[in-house]
């Protein structure tokens, strides 16, 4: 992205509506809120070419905070809108704003196929694994056995998990932040909006109203050292709270070394956001915390592939340029005519 | 009828018969390449000068069982010295590929008519498989028919020896032969042909040798073979001066989104998920990038649709293309395009329903879906195109509403309109009318810019991404009118519900007053929409010439209705609604008028014939 000089410096305030955040006080999204008003003026775009495409959840309601362009548009569907949107414009940054319900349940397929199509669009999944706008049913990223208003007896069908599914259709960048985690969040947000191609970000987000307390293990001051493990490119894959852990490969299979014993940084896993194989990205979003391991936050993929938005606007160039500029009366006249006196 | 004339003109010995009309069906096994040898008929005859009007009609099946009746595939087209509107009731001349195409086929021939056969294909088992005991080739059923059995199979195989080519592929030329004996038949040219095998096969010199071969086998077959008597022609029609070509609807529809863009200065998108009969639409124009053209294939049907409002709101011309079930899935998100009042257009080539019903042939029966199907208070202006080659205005004349009104607009075509054809006279793009699309650039308001301010139509500016100032928020949530902020507030829904159908019925001032053809009060009048326009208006013609009191009124715009419709209803004793439903637009207007309409229904996936929309007609006006 080309950073236009002649532009006022934008402050967060700039990027604020004149509509009232109507999320439940204590809700994780006003942090997600507050970190992207604080990274959009760093980014040097003009906030009318920025645009917000939301589905529907507590999440959705995102657009309307924001002063720029923006559509809260139905279920699901963001990703499909945003995708209309690019092709037809690509000068404009496109971010879309889903929940772990609107992007992986009923807007399952959008995400995918936009995923795989690689736009240059931005997609942030607040994934607070319940459904919060209709008021506390279980959603695809409910953990087994959750009770929920929709499971009294706990949830039976396993959850997904958004990064598998991501690095599953290829995605070009992904990575993971924490609602309360601002510094790495912004980090995180600013890197997805300089990718080029479809950037995927997962935000572990709090819902104190329906489902209190999901995170915290990795939220919290006192155990996130051990429960959660930043990423950083070309570094090995080391955690806990006097960075005393870290993480090998056993053939195909992670596991929890301590360091020191005879176990030294190098016998570990180095990261490496870069490479084309998405095999082991794929297998950093498999760490869970409920399996005994920490769940990497941070850039676990970050690679160039074609843009479907480019791919498509260039088609339009080349059959340009091959046939010439359609003209419409040679168009009606192709094909066998005849004259009638 | 036929009239004798000898000698004829192209030196054969054989009496020549002029006819009027007349109308061919080409049937067989959907591998027979049946769709081909139609196709190639009807623009030879357009070519030389007939109307032409054309009805494809095959399976939904790619390969049925071979020389099944599941299987038949068939093609029929109807060319004349005069005008025509309909495919033809009864079949003239019929050429039956094999035994389940005679059999399915048959009782469309008129006694006395044409009757080609492969004879080949007459076997124990296909015999068999048509359900024949006997073989009607023997035992004097066929006798009230001129009948020639004709061995093609081997003819063609004797035809294309030498060029190289496997049995399997020689066969693949038998429709050639077949074509070349009904070019003998009718006296037509095989120069066309000749060009489009050229083009076709190019790359395989061998292949296009032996289909040329083929074609020029049948047509000698005909004039050297005894048993072919007489020859028919059918002199040119007398259209108006122009230059002319072929149209099938799905066709003409394209160049009418592409004309409609290029005109009002626009990009085209066209969000699309495959489904008969409408992806033709998609793959026409995915050929035409070259004309700012940007075709997206969508997931399904619903991101096809999301996709076009996205693309709406980037200020492109936005189209979305689809059949009855993928309406169906779009209704959500035609919903959310009513609610953003953002100018779009979605496409309906209807076809047999509810659910998947009949992929490829032809009903009328989603009216209702276009006017009510969706949640809410929902309307959308609904224009319905009449025949192939008005699918290419009707386009231009929605998108000009959707702009105008800032609302989607629905156009409802049909199945048999999309892959029937006509000849069109082809305009010159100057004199189609233009579309100035203002986009705003600077705020309405005092304060800030206003995304649901409206003007003297209700209609609200369309302003775009990019544009400095005017940011701003649209969604599926109800607006507060002005500032397009979501409002829960009861009065202003009730405001909103109605401004948006206000402004729906406003687009009846901006449409041109219903005509009629025939006399402005009477007994009777015929209103029809779509694409029954055809048969209705011969259908209404034949009995004007009776002398008759009929009229006939054919609706293009079915939301909002013209607003003299009610009046001409009150000037007719009777009114009757023939539509291939179980009377959507009968419903619609016995509530809006309060009038008796007297429907005529038929859902066989078929279109009406004349003769029957004649007989009900006949039998009112007796009453
Ligand atoms: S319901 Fe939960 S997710 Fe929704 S706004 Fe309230 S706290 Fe946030």
């Amino acid at each position: 992205m080309s950073i236009d000089t002649t532009l006022p410096v934008l402050k967060p305030t700039d990027f604020a509506s004149d509509q009232d955040v109507r999320w439940c006080p204590g809700c994780g999204d006003y942090s997600i809120l507050a970190q992207m008003k604080k990274v959009l003026p760093t980014l040097g775009v003009p906030r009318e070419k920025i645009v917000f495409i939301s589905g529907i959840g507590c999440s959705s309601r995102f657009p309307y905070y924001m002063n720029t362009y923006g559509m809260h548009s139905i279920h699901g569907r963001a990703p499909a809108v945003a995708s209309g949107l690019k092709c037809a414009r690509p000068d404009l940054q496109v971010w879309v704003i889903t929940g772990d319900g609107d992007g992986l349940s009923i807007g399952g397929n959008h995400l995918m196929h936009a995923i795989r199509r690689n736009l240059d669009i931005n997609i942030v999944l607040f994934n607070n694994r319940i459904y919060g706008l209709t008021k506390g049913q279980y959603s695809p990223t409910s953990p087994l056995g959750q009770k929920t208003k929709s499971t009294p007896m706990g949830a039976i069908d396993n959850p997904l998990h958004p990064l598998s599914i991501a690095i599953g259709c290829e995605a070009t960048f992904v990575a993971r932040s924490i609602d309360t985690h601002i510094n790495h969040l912004g980090e995180v947000l600013k890197r997805a909006a300089e990718h080029p191609g479809t950037s995927f970000i997962e935000v572990y987000q709090n819902c104190n109203v329906f489902n209190d307390g999901a995170w915290d293990y990795a939220k919290d001051r006192d155990t996130k050292a051990d429960t959660t493990l930043e990423l950083q490119h070309g570094k090995p894959l080391i955690f806990g709270k006097n960075r005393e852990k870290g993480i090998r490969l056993n053939g195909m299979t992670p596991e929890v070394v301590e360091l020191g014993k005879g176990i030294t940084e190098d016998d570990l896993l180095f990261h490496d956001e870069k490479s084309p194989e998405p095999t082991l990205a794929y297998l950093l979003s498999r760490m869970r915390y409920e399996d005994g391991f920490p769940e990497p936050i941070g850039v676990f993929r970050c690679v160039d592939a074609p843009r479907y938005d480019q791919l498509a606007n260039q088609q339009i160039e080349e059959a340009t340029k091959k046939k010439g500029k359609g003209d419409l009366d040679a168009l009606f006249n192709s094909g066998d005519t005849w004259v009638v006196d | 009828m036929a009239t004798i004339t000898a000698p004829s003109p192209n030196g054969t010995a054989k009496p020549v018969a002029q006819l009027e009309d007349a109308t061919v069906r080409f049937c067989g096994d959907s591998g027979d390449g049946m769709q081909l040898a139609g196709t190639q008929f009807t623009n030879t005859s357009a070519l030389a000068g007939n109307d032409v009007a054309t009805f494809p009609d095959f399976p939904a099946e790619i390969r049925a069982p071979r020389g099944t009746k599941a299987g038949v595939s068939g093609f029929q087209v109807h060319f004349s010295s005069n005008d025509i509107y309909t495919p033809g009731d009864t079949v003239d001349a019929l050429v039956a590929m094999n035994p389940a195409a005679l059999v399915t086929n048959l009782g469309d021939l008129r006694e006395g008519g044409v009757l080609l056969i492969n004879k080949d294909a007459f076997d124990k088992k296909g015999l068999e498989q048509a359900g024949y005991k006997t073989n009607p080739l023997e035992d004097g059923s066929l006798n009230k028919y001129k009948m020639h059995a004709v061995e093609m199979t081997k003819l063609n195989r004797l035809a294309v020896e030498g060029f190289g080519l496997s049995q399997k592929e020689a066969d693949l030329c038998r429709n050639f032969f077949a074509m070349g004996l009904v070019f003998w038949l009718y006296d037509r040219s095989l120069e066309p042909t000749m060009r489009f095998i050229a083009q076709k096969f190019g790359k395989r010199p061998e292949v296009a040798q032996a289909n040329t071969a083929s074609l020029k086998a049948g047509y000698n077959y005909g004039e050297t073979v005894e048993a072919m008597s007489t020859q028919y022609q059918v002199a040119p029609a007398k259209l108006p001066a122009g230059k002319y070509r072929n149209i099938m609807g799905n066709t003409a529809l394209a160049y009418g989104l592409i004309a409609a863009a290029r005109l009002s200065n626009k990009r085209l998108f066209l969000g699309a998920y495959p489904i008969t009969p409408a992806s033709d639409i998609l793959h026409e124009l995915s050929t035409h990038k070259n004309f700012d053209v940007l075709t997206f294939q969508a997931e399904d049907e619903i991101a096809a649709m999301t996709a076009t409002v996205g693309a709406a709101f980037a200020g492109e011309m936005a189209v979305t293309a689809s059949s009855g079930p993928g309406i169906a899935l779009k209704a959500e998100a035609m919903g959310l395009a009513v609610m953003t009042e953002l100018p779009m257009l979605v496409i309906n080539v209807q076809r047999g329903g509810p659910s998947t019903g009949l992929p490829t042939k032809t009903e009328q029966a989603d009216l209702t879906q276009a006017m009510f199907g969706r949640n809410g208070e929902c309307p959308m202006p609904v224009l319905a195109a009449r025949s192939p080659a008005d699918c290419f205005y009707i386009v231009q004349e929605a998108w000009r509403i959707a702009v105008r009104y800032m609302t989607p607009v629905i156009v409802l075509t049909d199945g048999y309109l999309a892959n029937g054809s006509e000849p069109w006279k082809i305009p010159s793009s100057a004199e189609l009318p233009r579309l100035e699309i203002v986009h705003p650039v600077e705020p309405n308001g005092a304060e800030a810019f206003l995304p649901y301010a409206r003007d003297e139509r209700l209609a609200r500016p369309w302003a775009t991404p990019g544009t400095p100032q005017l940011m701003h928020r649209i969604g599926g949530l109800e607006k507060q009118d002005g500032t397009g902020n979501v409002s829960y507030d009861p009065l202003n829904h009730e405001h909103m519900v109605r401004t948006r159908a206000k402004k729906v019925a406003l687009v009846a001032d901006d449409i041109p007053l219903q005509t009629l053809d025939g006399p402005e009060q009477g007994d009777l009048v015929v209103v029809s929409w779509g694409g029954t326009y055809g048969a209705c208006a011969t259908a209404v013609h034949k009995v004007q010439r009776s002398g008759k009191n009929v009229s006939h009124c054919h609706l293009r715009h079915l939301n909002p209705l013209p607003r003299n419709l009610g009046q001409i209803l009150k000037n007719f004793k009777r009114a009757l609604v023939p539509e291939l439903n179980l009377g959507q637009l009968r419903m619609i207007l016995r509530s809006e008028y309060l009038v008796d309409a007297i429907g005529y229904n038929k859902v066989q996936g078929k279109p009406f014939s004349v003769a029957e929309l004649v007989e009900k007609i006949e039998t009112l006006l007796n009453k």
